[in-house]
C-alpha cells in the first residue's frame, strides 16, 4: 500500500475525529451555557425578599413564595403516588410476574406511556381526576395527574435496580425458610434501595419542571393565600414563568430570570442529589 | 404440644394470608400501567370523538380554518399538523448527525475519562424544564434568529425547531451510544484485521451494525420532540394559517390544545376538537414508540446469539 494512501485515510480519520468531537462540544454547549447564563442573569434578583414573599403587580413585584410552596407541594404529591405503586409494579414485573401475554402487555404499556405527550397527561387528568371523580382544579388532580405521568419512570428504574440485585441472595432467604414475600421485603428490597431512590428522585425533579399538565388540571397564576387543602388550586414555578415571560408585559428581565433561576436550582439539584446517590451505592458495592 | 403446634399452625395461616394480601396488591400495581394507558385512551375517544360528528373526519384532518368561536365554528387543524411536521422534521434533521456524532465519539473515540464527565452533562440537559427552554428560546434565541433572517419577529418555526433540536438531543445521544456499545468487539476486531483504520471501522462496521438502534434513537427523538408543548407554545409564534415556510409564525398541534384548552367550555364544540388532535397527536407518537420498541427489539436479538 502506497505511503500516499496511507496518509489521505490517516487525514480521513483526522478529520472525522474532529468533526465527531466537534458534535459533542455542540451537545454540550447549550447546557453549560444555559446554566451559567441563568445563574449570571438571575442571581441579582435574589434575595429573601423574593423567596419569602407573596408577588404584587401581576408578578412584577414581591417575591415567588406561593409558587415554591405550590411545586414543593406536587413534588410531595407526586411522591406520595408514584412511589408505592411505580414500586410495587417492578416487584411484580421481577419477582412474580411469569413470562406470558399479559407481562409483554404490561412491558409495551410501560414503555408507550414514557411516550405520551405531557400535555395527553394534561387532557387525561383533566378528564379522569378533575371531571370524572370531581377533584376539580386542584393540587390532588394535579399531583395524580404528574404521578400517572412520573409511573413509567419510577417502575423502569425500580425494576433495574431490582433485576441488579444477584440471585443467590433470594436463593439463600428461600432457603432459609423465608416466604417470597419476606425475602422481597428483607433482602432483594434493602439491596434495591439506592438505585429505586435514584430513580424516583429523578421522576419527582421531572414532575417539579412539568408545565404543559398543571396548566390544564389546576395551576393558578395568583392565589391570595397558600392551598390550605389538596382541593385547592395552586401556584408553581415553572407556570409562573411561563406566565410572567409570555404573557405579562413590561416583566423586569432580572426578575424573570430570578425565577428561572429557582426553577433550575430546584430541578437540578433533585438531578444531582440522583447522581450522588447513585455513585455512593456504587463506591458501597 | 397439641396447643404449640396449633398456634404455629394459626401463625403460618395468618402468614400466609398476609402474604396473598400483599401479593393481590402487588399484582394491581403492576396492572396499573395499562389501566392509565387504557384511560388515557379512553378518555381520548370519549370527549374527542364526538368532535367528528360535528366535522366529518376528513374535514378536520385537512381543513385550513381554525375558528373555534365563530358562528358557525369551524375546526381545520391543517395548520397545527404542519406545523408540527415543519417543526419537528426540521429540529429531528438537525439534531441527528449532532447526537449520533457525538455518540459515536463517546462510545468509540473519546478516552473514558472524557466519556465520564460529558456524560453526566448531557444526563443534565435532559433535565432541563421545557418551560425553560421555551424561556431560554424566548429571551435569547428567538431575538437572534429575527435579525439574522431579516424577520418581523423572531417567534418562528425556526426558533421552535433549534430548541427542539437540543431537547431531542439526549435521547439520541444515550440510545445511539447504547447500540453502537453493544456491538461485539470481534466486529472490530475483524475489521481492524483486515488493515482498517478506527474511523473506517466505525464508519463500515459499528453504525452500520448499530443501524436499527440508531434508527431506534431517531424515532424516540422524533416522539420526544412531536409531543414537546411548552417550548413550542412559548416560541413558535401561534399563528393560525397554514405555514409555507419554516420562519413563519405557527402553531402546532400540542401548542393548539395548551392554548385553546383554558377557554373552551367543558363538553362544548372546541373542547371537543381540542380533545381530538389530542387523539391525533396519541396516535401519533403511539406510533412512533411502537416502532422504536421494535427496531430496538430487534437489534437486542440480533447480538444475543
Amino acid at each position: 500500500m502506497g505511503t500516499e494512501a496511507r496518509l489521505s485515510r490517516e487525514v480521513s480519520q483526522r478529520t472525522a475525529f474532529a468533526f465527531l468531537a466537534l458534535a459533542t462540544v455542540i451537545t454540550l454547549t447549550p447546557v453549560l451555557f444555559i446554566i451559567i447564563y441563568t445563574i449570571i442573569n438571575g442571581a441579582s434578583a435574589l434575595n429573601w425578599e423574593f423567596l419569602t414573599h407573596f408577588p404584587s403587580q401581576a408578578g412584577k413585584a414581591g417575591g415567588i413564595f406561593p409558587a415554591i410552596v405550590g411545586t414543593f407541594y406536587l413534588m410531595l404529591g407526586t411522591l406520595i403516588f408514584a412511589l408505592p405503586i411505580g414500586v410495587l409494579a417492578a416487584i411484580y414485573l421481577t419477582e412474580y410476574a411469569k413470562d406470558n401475554w399479559l407481562t409483554r402487555l404490561i412491558n409495551t404499556a410501560i414503555m408507550n406511556l414514557a411516550g405520551v405527550p405531557s400535555i395527553v397527561f394534561g387532557l387525561f387528568g383533566l378528564g379522569v381526576f378533575v371531571l370524572t371523580f370531581h377533584f376539580g382544579l386542584s393540587l390532588l388532580a394535579a399531583s395524580l395527574t404528574l404521578a400517572s405521568q412520573a409511573l413509567a419512570m419510577v417502575v423502569t428504574t425500580s425494576r433495574e435496580a431490582i433485576l441488579a440485585v444477584p440471585k443467590e441472595y433470594r436463593e439463600g432467604s428461600l432457603a432459609i425458610g423465608a416466604t417470597k414475600w419476606q425475602t422481597v421485603g428483607h433482602i432483594v428490597l434493602p439491596q434495591a434501595l439506592p438505585g429505586i431512590i435514584t430513580g424516583v428522585v429523578l421522576a419527582i425533579s421531572r414532575a417539579a419542571g412539568e408545565t404543559a399538565p398543571i396548566l390544564i388540571v389546576g395551576a393558578a397564576f395568583f392565589l391570595p393565600g397558600l392551598p390550605q387543602s389538596p382541593f385547592d388550586q395552586f401556584m408553581a414555578l415553572p407556570y409562573h414563568l411561563y406566565t410572567v415571560s409570555a404573557h405579562v408585559p413590561g416583566m423586569p428581565r432580572s426578575t424573570m430570570w430570578g425565577i428561572a433561576l429557582v426553577l433550575l436550582a430546584v430541578v437540578l439539584s433533585f438531578d444531582v442529589l440522583a447522581a450522588v446517590i447513585r455513585i455512593k451505592a456504587r463506591q458501597r458495592k | 404440644m397439641v396447643a404449640a403446634s396449633d398456634t404455629e399452625e394459626s401463625l403460618k395461616r395468618r402468614l400466609r394470608l398476609g402474604e396473598r394480601f400483599i401479593e393481590g396488591w402487588i399484582f394491581l400495581a403492576g396492572l396499573l400501567a395499562i389501566v392509565v394507558l387504557l384511560g388515557i385512551v379512553a378518555i381520548l375517544l370519549k370527549e374527542g370523538l364526538p368532535a367528528f360528528g360535528y366535522t366529518p373526519p376528513w374535514e378536520f384532518l385537512f381543513g385550513t380554518k381554525w375558528y373555534p368561536v365563530s358562528e358557525p365554528p369551524t375546526f381545520g387543524i391543517l395548520p397545527f399538523f404542519v406545523s408540527t411536521l415543519m417543526i419537528t422534521l426540521l429540529a429531528t434533521a438537525v439534531a441527528v448527525p449532532i447526537g449520533v456524532g457525538c455518540a459515536a465519539y463517546l462510545a468509540e473515540v473519546a478516552p473514558s475519562k472524557v466519556r465520564e464527565t460529558v456524560k453526566p452533562i448531557i444526563e443534565l440537559l435532559a433535565g432541563i424544564p421545557s418551560v425553560m427552554m421555551g424561556f431560554i428560546g424566548l429571551m435569547l434565541l428567538s431575538p437572534l434568529v429575527q435579525s439574522i433572517f431579516h424577520l418581523n419577529t423572531g417567534f418562528c418555526g425556526l426558533t421552535a425547531s433549534i430548541m427542539l433540536s437540543l431537547m431531542s438531543l439526549p435521547i439520541i445521544v444515550s440510545v445511539s451510544e447504547d447500540a453502537l456499545h453493544a456491538v461485539p468487539n470481534e466486529f472490530k476486531e475483524a475489521a481492524y484485521a483486515l488493515g482498517a483504520t478506527q474511523w473506517e471501522t466505525i464508519r463500515h462496521v459499528c453504525i452500520p451494525a448499530a443501524l436499527s438502534g440508531i434508527t431506534a434513537a431517531i424515532m424516540l427523538g422524533l416522539g420526544r420532540a412531536i409531543g414537546e408543548t411548552m417550548t413550542v407554545l412559548m416560541v413558535a409564534g401561534g399563528a393560525l394559517a397554514v405555514p409555507v415556510s419554516p420562519v413563519e409564525p405557527m402553531t402546532p398541534m400540542t401548542a393548539a390544545i395548551a392554548s385553546g384548552i383554558g377557554n373552551a367550555v367543558r363538553g362544548g364544540l372546541q373542547y371537543q376538537a381540542l380533545f381530538a388532535i389530542g387523539l391525533i397527536l396519541f396516535i401519533m407518537t403511539l406510533a412512533v414508540n411502537l416502532v422504536a420498541e421494535r427496531v430496538l427489539e430487534r437489534q437486542k436479538r440480533k447480538f444475543a446469539g
